[in-house]
């Protein structure tokens, strides 16, 4: 199979957007806490939680959408614990994420050692399967690329429309962008910055959870510990490529989605001799070559990483 | 509802205490989850201590493991002196083994050049591969927490590449690295121990990076630009240089610990050769609170959690994860503490809209 026979083929396309879904939730996660004017690096671990909290719900009560919820609500605690450091205590932003992904890592893998033991074959679940809509999925060519995908993955279409609404065309909206451009100015006109974070930074960490439990209930269907393994760190990025915008940044994770599928399809494939690892380290690569090209700062909310202190004038 | 942090007037005592305070939360939390596990956690601290400090054995493995905590360590400090960012320190431990492992497999190095040149190949490794970030910061105002980060995970692919390509074994098919030669061998200070010469490195790190910090120009430099970057400017210091030196000196710091697992742990490049050694650095640079002679408690106390959790966990069944645990909460803990020295927490009801600031 060569190179281009790869990108032509619908399975392709098809891989892709699985691959896109969680990096997609983990970016619109991070543009969330980002608009809001904090950094949050907390992120990776919010995504392992997620997915170890949808996984055990799922496995001890058979209902794949109670894993689900799970996912949401222990992200969005860990997400208040993150505010609880960097808006209330203004902490550095930088190491108190640092800390929060420390802390959720080891906290999550000695819950999952506990709860699962260790066994050669790892514990599962049966994970979603594909729901075809109707009609749409018939259309040829886009229809079993886009609409041949799993529920989380049509919510997860709807969250990016939603989301450019919320931000820009509701007050509440309003409110979060200015939080993160001036909370000074925010609070003058009797915006709360601190409330706004802290809610900010927990819906954050819910969409933080959903993007890690996707990854086992819709793709793996069984937790690793390696299920993760540095997809919160390129959100990070994905966001500075989607320049703070939802649409642009569901665009940024289709990107990173193509290529994760291509690396795939490229080891699997076997037409090219080299050691699979050196593919592996692609999406990183491209990671690393986009925060190059687009400087970060670039066109970031003001206040990103500035603590707000009521009492400064 | 309206929460404030009111300054408290300094006091030497509390900044002092407070990465004690900070350790004994940790330590807390980390008795709640033994509990959680269903073992008596008293009982389990105790063979903790036991393995980790008790006897010959034990006291120098703890401090075998604290070296390359004390290297990464030091080499998250010094970055951080310039307000760098540095966490590829796992990244430079990785390429710094791998330098080491490669020099010290070659016949063609005289014997007695071996160790020193695995030694500086580990540290010059470090270093080149902290200028990436180092330069793209400085020149291109990059940021370097991505950057770093993003290094880390493609120097760990292009290492596992190496190991089950170049360096896999041809007869056992082994995904490790050839063995360093017998004289490549770092010399232990105390038969039957493994007091190697990583050790001794890692001490002498401490005392020239505090000479450094404390008695240099260099060192009074780096404060300023860490402090006020504006104000260096204005001083008439080279903001950029001066951060691109701190940053090298923390790459090969980071290097440096690489070697010291090859040269007097490992013999050789593993998948596993480092257990996040450098991500903990930057716990342990906090916990010392920046400064490089606490660098060697801060690292001592999270090698012990190591070596007394794996013993701990074999006895009690308690997973040994619990030393992960212990280290992120250490590092929250010890965050949350420097604050609390220097601040109080206020809730006040808030006055409606106030006259505007």
């Amino acid at each position: 199979m060569s190179m281009l026979d790869i990108i032509l083929d619908i399975g392709f396309f098809a891989a892709a957007i699985r691959l896109a879904v969680p990096l997609l939730l983990g970016t619109l996660s991070e543009l969330v806490a980002e608009r809001s004017g904090v950094l949050n690096l907390g992120i990776e671990g919010m995504m392992l939680a997620g997915a170890l909290a949808g996984f055990a719900t799922a496995h001890v009560t058979g209902s794949l959408w109670l894993g689900v919820l799970a996912a949401l609500i222990l992200g969005a605690l860990i997400g208040l614990l993150m505010a609880l450091l960097v808006v209330i205590l203004r902490l550095d932003q930088t190491v108190a994420g640092l800390g929060v992904t420390m802390a959720t890592t080891g906290l999550v893998f000695f819950s999952y050692r506990l709860g699962f033991g260790e066994s050669a074959t790892p514990p599962a679940i049966t994970p979603f399967s594909t729901i075809p809509l109707p009609l749409l999925s018939d259309i040829p060519y886009i229809g079993p690329v886009l609409f041949n995908q799993y529920a989380l993955t049509y919510i997860t279409y709807l969250l990016v429309p939603a989301l450019a609404f919320f931000l820009f065309r509701t007050p509440a909206g309003l409110a979060l962008r200015t939080v993160g451009e001036n909370p000074k100015a925010a609070a003058g006109v009797g915006i709360d910055p601190i409330k706004v974070r802290i809610l900010a930074l927990m819906a954050a960490g819910a969409l933080a959870g959903l993007a890690g439990a996707y990854l086992n209930l819709a793709a793996f269907g069984s937790f690793t510990f390696g299920i993760i393994s540095g997809r919160g760190w390129i959100c990070l990025a994905l966001v500075v490529l989607g320049r703070w915008k939802p649409f642009a940044c569901a665009g940024a994770a289709l990107l990173f989605g193509a290529v994760d599928a291509f690396q795939l399809r490229l080891q699997t494939s076997g037409s090219v001799d080299l050691p699979y690892q050196l593919f592996l380290a692609l999406p990183y690569v491209a990671t690393l070559i986009v925060v190059i090209v687009n400087t970060r700062f670039a066109a970031a909310p003001a206040a990103l990483m500035e603590p707000y202190d009521p009492e400064k004038r | 509802m309206r929460i404030t942090l009111e300054p408290r007037p300094p006091s030497r005592w509390r900044e002092v205490l407070m990465p004690f305070a900070a350790i004994a939360a940790s330590l807390v939390l980390c008795g709640l989850l033994i509990v959680i596990a269903g073992a008596n956690p008293f009982q389990a601290f105790a063979i903790m201590g036991e393995a980790a400090f008790a006897g010959k054995f034990a006291i120098t493995e703890t401090v075998a493991r604290a070296a390359p905590l004390v290297l990464t360590g030091l080499a998250a400090l010094v970055a951080l002196r310039t307000r760098f960012w540095n966490i590829g320190g796992e990244g430079q431990l990785l390429v710094g083994a791998m330098a080491a492992a490669w020099l010290g497999a070659r016949e063609d190095i005289p014997v007695p050049l071996l160790v020193p040149a695995m030694l500086v190949g580990a540290a010059l490794a470090g270093a080149a591969l902290a200028a990436i970030p180092g330069l793209l910061k400085t020149r291109l105002k990059v940021d370097e927490v991505v950057s770093t980060l993003m290094l880390n995970f493609i120097v760990m692919y292009l290492m596992m590449a190496l190991l089950s390509g170049p360096w896999k074994d041809p007869v056992t098919g082994w995904t490790d690295s050839p063995d360093i030669l017998m004289d490549a061998e770092f010399p232990v200070f105390w038969a039957g121990t493994r007091l190697h010469l990583g050790v001794l490195v890692a001490v002498i790190a401490v005392i020239g990076i505090g000479i450094v910090l404390k008695r240099t120009s260099f060192g009074l430099a780096m404060k300023v630009v860490g402090e006020n970057p504006k104000a260096a400017h204005h001083a008439g210091l080279d903001v950029g240089r001066i951060t691109l030196f701190a940053v090298l000196l923390s790459g090969a710091l980071a290097g440096l610990a690489g070697a010291g697992e090859v040269g007097g742990t490992q013999f050789q490049v593993i998948a596993s050769i480092s257990p996040g050694f450098g991500y903990a650095g930057l716990v342990v640079a906090m916990l010392a609170r920046l400064s490089a002679v606490g660098v060697i408690p801060a690292a001592v106390f999270l090698a012990a959690i190591t070596t007394g959790a794996d013993e701990m966990s074999r006895q009690t069944g308690v997973p040994f994860f619990i030393a992960d645990a212990v280290q992120g909460l250490s590092l929250i803990a010890v965050l949350v503490a420097m604050t609390l020295a220097r601040y109080r927490i206020r809730w006040r009801p808030s006055p409606k809209r106030e006259a505007a600031s």
